[in-house]
């Protein structure tokens, strides 16, 4: 599939190779280099012998290592989006219940329409908002880019990070703010939350006990279609501030028609987001018994 | 014209600008971070590196035997002296003695006849390849001696040679790694983020004025331009929209200069098909369209108009801005005797990167005024290779070529706008095997005259070479021919 979609993009790996002034024996070298003077079927075949052996191959355009590469920049990526989460879902549960208990208070009105602001905003606004207002003018943080060393030097790296971060986790919390919200209401409505007050637990403490373990379910598969939506919209973010993730990477070869790149990347970042989807499904069946054995559900 | 003076008079007071610095208090340790849009690929230039990879290495990590100065002089840098014979066949060079590689390895004869080869065989992607054909041999007269053979005249070899990087023959592979001879060693590379150098120990020259450079690659223009505003970077290499230029111009803490570029934004025609094989129509179609007023639509006060295809640093330019210049009224005479009354419609290939869209749709405007209809069809960089270049499909295209010196390219019918004109075809080939050089200009201003008047395609202005840096940092080359940056004059005072 992936195969056959990259192949009907117009253009020819080998021309990220040559430039003006290239003769023809150089556009042919270049072809043959990449392997893009076979046929389409043998193309294909070489493909799909490589994948079986696990082998991502090597980039026809830097020529290093497809896996190496990959793996360098997850470890940008990966804390990128891990932490992004985290602060999202620090923001967006306590606002989300708090939005849902209070709803007939003005400030829980004022959270679940600043949260519908948040979603209506581009991710790439809100960097460039950011950026403008903390690097440029106040210069609190850097503008962009990664430290050369890494996280060598963590303390530059968590700076470089910060404003990125920042930026994924205010459209991130928004969304996420929303399902909280609508979970916790579907729980105040409840009919078990009900019982509890009347069997004399105050309000706090029912929705505490009760309340959250069944709201849970919903929002953590929703928490895992956030994360693996963050993962793969580090590409917009990354671009904005000039990190050298795994977003930047596909890009970059997309562009180049670096096949081998392109196909390495997309299989890594499958890989990740059906693992994410499995200990999201994981953690459903530890929060809700009922999950983990369908038949005593069904005898209930 | 008169941003171009400026440049070079600058460029002349850089020059005498390191040691001047050195007095007031440069900090000879102090590490340039360049903030540049042209990662290189990989690491070697005969790989499909890159612009990127001239504009960090060369001069700086790699040296050749010539040297192209930031002022357009061809320099000897490995080479001490040369003798050429009298048929003008046989270069004879002697090479700087004592000079090591970054590996440890002394600089032989061997290496030099290796790193020529390398540019010349098969598999290089080397951009000047073709320019060294007429090279038959290679060889190592003794350690220090090297003799090349020529199957005719080339007048401009070592100007040619500038551009062969002298690698170790015993390194392995240079696509991540790098053993020259420069004045920087390459200290680390983060792929999508930056290239470290560091001055090299052993180097046999002067040792560079600053303690070691780091380029800072971005993907997007904005986000360059921050870095330098926010200090995160210490100089922009080129500057590559006007808009950003006003933050910087109007502010005591960033020096801008203008250098002389060598990128040209032409549209090209398709020579080889109607109604473009017809003299007539291109001339009609350079007519119509206003370059003054499109430079200055698109680079406000910057920028330079051309009248053909050559820029005023190479040595066979002549002003030709008043060929086939604006005059609408003789453009639809022109389109009436070559048999266009009512104009006609192609499709101009736009490539989708700044400033080619903005340009196509000046040109539909301009063009739609003298009954021509131009359909605008945007496509990848990528895809401008392969559609255009490879398979010459096309009717007309934009495109911005940056080489230095690259009249030649008129001289080959088999080239992409396929341009054929036997006389300037002759004019080209015969210029390079020139007995002198003023023989050799002098053909060249020939070939530049003829393809300006038939109007072989329409040269639309000369891109400025912008450089923005931090006001306390001095030395950098402003003209950057050939993407060169020369990093070891740049200083830097606290």
């Amino acid at each position: 599939m992936l195969f056959i979609l990259l192949r009907l993009l117009p253009g020819d790996p080998a021309s990220s190779l040559i430039s003006v002034g290239a003769d023809p024996e150089q556009i042919a070298a270049a072809r043959r280099q990449v392997g893009s003077d076979l046929p389409l079927f043998e193309q294909f075949i070489h493909f799909l012998s490589s994948l079986v052996r696990l082998d991502l191959g090597t980039s026809f355009v830097s020529r290093a290592p497809v896996l190496e590469e990959v793996l360098t920049r997850l470890t940008l990526t990966i804390p990128l989006t891990l932490l992004s989460f985290a602060l999202a879902i620090a923001v967006a549960v306590p606002l989300g219940i708090v939005a849902a208990v209070k709803a007939d208070k003005w400030y829980g009105a004022a959270i679940s329409v600043v949260s519908q602001l948040g979603i209506a905003i581009p991710v790439f606004w809100v960097g460039i908002l950011l950026v403008t207002l903390f690097a440029v003018n106040l210069r609190l943080l850097p503008s962009g880019g990664f430290p050369p060393q890494g996280w060598g030097d963590p303390v530059a790296a968590l700076r470089a990070l910060t404003l990125p971060i920042a930026t994924i986790a205010i459209v991130m919390a928004a969304s996420l703010l929303r399902y909280v919200r609508s979970a916790t209401l579907d729980v105040l409505g409840s009919d078990y939350l009900r019982t509890a007050r009347a069997l004399g637990a105050g309000f706090s403490e029912s929705l505490v006990r009760h309340g959250i373990r069944n709201g849970a379910v919903p929002v953590v598969s929703i928490l895992g279609i956030e994360l693996a939506t963050a993962l793969l919209g580090a590409v917009v973010i990354e671009r904005v501030f000039a990190l050298p993730g795994l977003g930047s990477m596909l890009l970059l070869a997309i562009e180049q028609r670096d096949y081998p790149n392109v196909q390495g990347v997309l299989f890594i970042s499958t890989l990740l987001v059906l693992l994410i989807g499995f200990f999201a499904d994981l953690a459903q069946r530890f929060i809700d018994p009922r999950l983990r054995d369908p038949h005593g559900s069904v005898q209930k | 014209m008169t941003h171009l003076f400026k440049g070079l008079t600058l460029a002349a007071a850089l020059v005498l600008v390191p040691g001047a610095a050195v007095a007031q208090g440069a900090d000879p340790d102090a590490v340039i971070r360049i903030g540049s849009l042209y990662e290189p690929q990989n690491l070697d230039n005969t790989a499909g590196a890159g612009q990127g990879i001239n504009e960090a290495f060369n001069g700086n990590v790699y040296e050749a035997l010539f040297q192209l100065q930031d002022e357009g002089e061809v320099t000897e840098q490995l080479v001490t002296d040369y003798e050429i014979s009298e048929d003008g066949l046989t270069y004879t060079f002697s090479l700087q003695p004592d000079v090591t590689f970054h590996s440890g390895d002394p600089l032989t004869a061997e290496d030099v006849v290796y790193s020529i080869e390398r540019v010349t065989a098969e598999t290089s992607q080397s951009s000047r390849k073709s320019s060294l054909a007429t090279i038959e041999s290679v060889e190592a007269i003794d350690e220090l001696t090297v003799e090349v053979t020529l199957s005719e005249r080339s007048i401009s070899l070592p100007y040619n040679l500038s551009y062969v990087w002298i690698v170790n023959d015993a390194a392995v592979d240079i696509t991540a790694s790098e053993d020259g001879t420069g004045p920087y060693r390459l200290d680390d590379w983060r792929r999508g983020s930056s290239l470290s150098l560091v001055p090299y120990e052993n180097y046999w020259g002067e040792a560079p004025s600053n303690g070691g450079v780091v380029f800072n690659y971005f993907t997007e223009a904005t986000a360059l331009n921050n870095a330098l505003l926010t200090g995160a970077v210490d100089i922009i290499t080129s500057v590559q929209s006007p808009d950003s230029l006003a933050q910087f111009a109007d502010n005591p803490s960033f020096t801008v200069t203008e250098g002389a570029s060598t990128t040209k934004e032409l549209m090209a025609y398709n020579d080889r098909i109607e109604p473009f094989n017809n003299v007539k129509v291109r001339q009609a179609i350079a007519r119509a369209i206003n370059d003054e007023q499109l430079l200055e639509a698109i680079w406000g006060d910057y920028g330079t108009l051309i009248g053909s295809f050559v820029p005023p640093t190479d040595p066979w330019y002549v002003d030709l801005t008043d060929v086939n210049a604006y005059d609408p009224e003789s453009a639809r005479e022109l389109l009436a005797e070559a048999g266009y009354p009512d104009g006609f419609s192609f499709t101009l290939d736009t490539p989708n990167y700044d400033p080619h869209p903005i340009v196509a749709q000046f040109i539909q405007n301009e063009l739609a005024e003298v009954g021509i209809d131009v359909e605008i069809n945007i496509i990848t960089a990528n895809e401008w290779y392969t559609k255009i270049y490879q398979a010459q499909d096309f009717e007309a295209t934009l495109q911005e070529h940056v080489n230095h010196r690259d009249i030649v390219f008129y001289g080959n019918p088999d080239f992409y706008w396929g341009y054929d004109n036997p006389e300037v075809i002759e004019l080209i080939a015969s210029a390079e095997s020139s007995a002198t050089v003023e023989e050799r200009n002098e053909k060249l201003r020939q070939a530049n005259i003829i393809i300006a008047e038939e109007a072989a395609s329409d040269w639309l202005y000369l891109y400025p070479q912008i450089v923005v840096s931090a006001a306390n940092v001095t030395g950098y080359p402003i003209n950057g021919l050939n993407s060169q940056f020369y990093a070891y004059d740049i200083v830097k005072t606290n």
